[in-house]
């Protein structure tokens, strides 16, 4: 089964120190798939590497049957990957408006359609419009992260920890948007947060020290006591 | 009242001419922190192959064109052979592109000679008319025209439009911008480029009005670019243009009324500017 993106043994490093051991897993069309692992397992690392931000020395990636491995970034998010980067990335200078017009490749009626979606969405980022991305609170600052990465027709979004540092009740909020943007688009999706991860997952990989060492179904997950005491630390 | 007025468009004229050498430094600087000395070598190439072209062609319009394209294309080799293996190094930047300056300089006279020659403006700028008692060139009112221009085009790209965006959010977070599908190296490239055919394009209005051209003015005349570039704040456009012409009307006045001054006058007033505000006059904070 060729499938929709495709990671197999890569192997990274980050100057001399060995990263990324062996990940390998893959992503299904339509689906929202899940890395868990604890800090420092490399999840992070995995999706800079997809995206051609952290350099692969061994195996490989392919997106819809073409390798992208160790492509340049910008030729990567234009085949159609979108990516919410786990410190956000949001350019402080720029406003609200800026930060989505700068994200915005095309103006048209498809991309219009998609930013009022997402604007309905997010009310927050139409009411601070005009604010600075830098005076954003953090729940703000991670919805406009993710609007960013939607605004194009992105048919896949790598979004990493959006729940990380955010008040219950916000993650709330940011979930349920996800969940609403899993009807349209495919989503592989870094978490720490297992409620919130099996609240819209589907398939799972657990990380561990640079390699995947467990995979499944969501909701197989919720059940096994031991894995998520094993690896998650969850009791 | 004439002379003050006659003194003021010459000074607005020569800050100007200051404004568009160092519109292209601190734009290359604010946006790519770098410090490219190279940019005077810009400027006399402008100036000697715009001459050219408007001496055999007798197009003064076809010597600027000259002057813009040998601009992009020399900014073209700068950045890719010169500046982009010292990004991020500036004690780096300024020995290489200032080694690269004088190359730059003594390649003029290799092909060019080493003899100054004489420039003047065509026949339809050159002139004047007079406005009760005050006399205004022609050629001055036209680089002060070309010199507003090129600013207000320059603010409404970088405010107004999705280019300015990108170069701004680019130097804010390279690998963000890179992962919404933008090439910045090939953006930071074209910028310098446009940075590089300022340059040159100063050279060229300079050397008509001047009247004359040699090796040397690049290096003499990218000092009070830099000069400029300091006072204005490093990195602020705005700034730059707004010093250029304190430069320039300073430079105007002096010459007139202390004219054993008017060349420590302009050092004068950036060491004033870096005891007092050393982050630029016109800086923000
Ligand atoms: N720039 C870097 N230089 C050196 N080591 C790094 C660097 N970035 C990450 N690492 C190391 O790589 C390993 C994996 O980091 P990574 O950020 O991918 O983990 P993670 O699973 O995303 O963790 P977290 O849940 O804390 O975000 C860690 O041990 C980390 O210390
Ligand atoms: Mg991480």
């Amino acid at each position: 089964m060729s499938s929709f993106l495709e990671v197999s043994h890569v192997r990274a490093n980050i100057e001399q120190y060995h990263i990324l051991h062996d990940i390998s897993f893959h992503v299904p069309k339509g689906e929202v798939t899940v890395l868990l692992g604890r800090n420092g397992a490399g999840k992070t690392t995995t999706l800079r590497s997809i995206m051609g931000l952290t350099p692969v020395i061994a195996g490989e990636i392919t997106f819809k049957g073409e390798k992208i491995r160790n492509q340049k970034p910008h030729l990567i998010a234009n085949r159609g990957i979108g990516y919410v980067p786990e410190d956000q990335g949001i350019f402080h200078d720029l406003t609200v408006g800026e930060n989505m017009r700068v994200a915005m490749k095309k103006e048209n009626e498809e991309t219009k359609e998609r930013m009022d979606w997402i604007l309905d969405l997010f009310p927050d980022l139409k009411k601070f419009w005009n604010k600075p991305g830098g005076q954003l609170s953090g729940g703000q600052k991670q919805m406009l992260a993710i609007s960013r990465a939607y605004v194009n027709d992105n048919e896949l979004l790598l979004i990493d920890e959006p729940s990380k540092g955010l008040a219950p009740i916000v993650v709330e909020k940011v979930m349920d948007s996800i969940h609403q943007m899993k009807e349209r688009t495919t989503i592989l999706l870094v978490e720490q947060n297992f409620m919130m991860a099996s609240g819209i997952g589907d398939r799972f990989y657990i990380i561990d020290d640079g390699q995947t060492v467990q995979q499944g179904q969501m909701n197989e997950l919720k059940q096994d006591g031991v894995l998520l005491q094993k690896y998650l630390g969850i009791s | 009242m004439d002379v003050l007025f006659s003194l003021a468009i010459n000074g607005l004229a020569t800050g100007m001419l200051i404004f568009l050498l160092a519109a292209g430094l601190t734009l290359i600087f604010g946006l790519m922190d770098v410090l490219n000395f190279a940019h005077g070598g810009l400027f006399i190439w402008g100036a000697y192959t715009g001459v050219w072209t408007y001496q055999m062609t007798g197009s003064f319009l076809g010597g600027i064109v000259t002057a813009i394209g040998v601009g992009l294309l020399l900014g073209l080799v700068t950045e890719r052979f010169i500046v982009r293996p010292v990004y991020g190094s500036h004690v780096q930047q300024i020995l290489i592109t200032l080694g690269f300056m004088l190359v730059l300089q003594e390649c003029i006279k290799v092909v060019f000679g080493p003899d100054q020659k004489i420039v003047s403006p065509p026949s339809y700028l050159e002139g004047s008319f007079i406005i009760g008692e005050i006399v205004f060139i022609n050629y001055r009112l036209f680089i002060i025209a070309v010199g507003f221009l090129i600013y207000f085009a320059f603010y409404y790209l970088f405010k107004k439009t999705r280019v300015g965006l990108i170069v701004r959010a680019g130097v804010m977070n390279k690998e963000m911008i890179q992962s919404l599908g933008v090439n910045i190296k090939l953006v930071f490239l074209l910028v310098f480029m446009v940075g590089a055919a300022l340059a040159a394009l100063s050279g060229m209005l300079h050397a008509a009005y001047s009247g004359v051209i040699y090796a040397e003015m690049g290096l003499e005349f990218s000092i009070l670019a830099f000069i400029v570039v300091v006072i204005g704040g490093m990195g602020n456009f705005k700034g730059s243009l707004l010093a250029a012409i304190l430069v320039g009307l300073t430079q105007a006045f002096m010459a007139y009324y202390v004219p054993a001054l008017s060349l420590a006058t302009n050092m004068l007033l950036m060491a004033i500017v870096l005891v007092f505000r050393p982050q630029g006059l016109f800086a923000l904070r």
